[in-house]
């Protein structure tokens, strides 16, 4: 594997990055908000 | 038809999507680490030089961003003809990841154009329909938010979206149809080297499970806070 992105690197991390940002905490959002309302049904059938 | 309404059917979605969705996780990350370290493997461009690397996460943003809105618009028509409730609720489910992958699409693209081109952005054909696509994406995800009826609502954004499909082959053929500054198709005419086709289709792959993995997340949730609603207002006073 190769990283030495030189002489553009400037563009192509920051291009990785924000990708990397943008899927990985989308993803991470939408497994807390499944965990969340998982949850919170559990709390109101088990009150039921 | 009636196979499908079977398994659109709530219930049944929730049984098949639990079972599939561990298989969903899997693949996908398998298909990025191989795209990723077969992207990272690949000799500098003779033309492109390193930003050729660039295409890998490029390009499948393109794809998934057009297919997104492909999956709204079909989820739409089965709203508004058959009125069937989950069509709803898969269609706004897609919207926000849709706009997502295309404003990942754009920020790449500037990232690549800069030290290509010379220039982050140019009012250009392909450009300008695909930044109109992350306009159709906000607008339908604004309509579903600014009507309180929820049925009025789906039906509007229903609309929107179908009247939308006529940008995705606005966006595929602007290359074909106009003199542009973006470069024409290179994948299906065969212009690839295959030391870059691997990685991109591998690549391209990542981005396609990871948006039905996300999408099936998305709409389990909506099916969770609908019952969870549903027994809170039956619970109130």
């Amino acid at each position: 594997m190769n990283f030495d992105m030189s002489p553009y690197g400037a563009y192509i991390w920051p291009a990785y990055g924000i990708s990397a940002l943008l899927l990985g905490g989308f993803t991470l959002w939408s497994w807390i908000r499944w965990r969340q309302a998982k949850a919170k049904l559990a709390r109101l059938e088990t009150k039921k | 038809m009636n196979w499908l309404f079977r398994y659109a059917n709530p219930h049944e979605f929730m049984r098949l999507s639990g079972a599939i969705l561990p298989f969903m996780v899997i693949a996908t990350a398998l298909a990025f680490a191989v795209g990723l370290y077969l992207g990272f493997s690949v000799p500098p461009d003779y033309q492109q030089g390193t930003t050729v690397t660039l295409m890998f996460i490029h390009v499948p943003a393109d794809v998934v961003a057009e297919m997104a809105y492909g999956v709204m618009a079909v989820c739409s028509l089965f709203s508004l003809v058959w009125r069937h409730p989950l069509s709803d609720t898969a269609a706004r489910a897609a919207a926000p990841l849709g706009a997502i992958f295309t404003a990942l699409g754009i920020v790449t693209g500037a990232l690549w154009g800069k030290p290509m081109w010379g220039t982050y952005w140019a009012w250009d054909p392909r450009l300008t329909s695909f930044l109109l696509l992350l306009f159709l994406y906000f607008g339908y995800m604004a309509l579903w938010n600014a009507i309180e009826d929820e049925t009025r609502a789906a039906r509007a954004a229903a609309i929107l979206a179908l009247v939308g499909v006529v940008n995705i082959p606005i966006i595929k053929f602007s290359v074909d149809w106009w003199n542009t500054l973006h470069q024409g198709e290179s994948i299906v005419s065969g212009k690839i080297a295959p030391v870059y086709l691997a990685p991109l289709l591998i690549m391209m792959l990542a981005y396609v499970l990871l948006f039905f993995t996300l999408w099936m997340v998305r709409i389990r949730t909506a099916i969770l806070e609908r019952r969870a609603t549903a027994l809170m207002q039956r619970g109130a006073p």
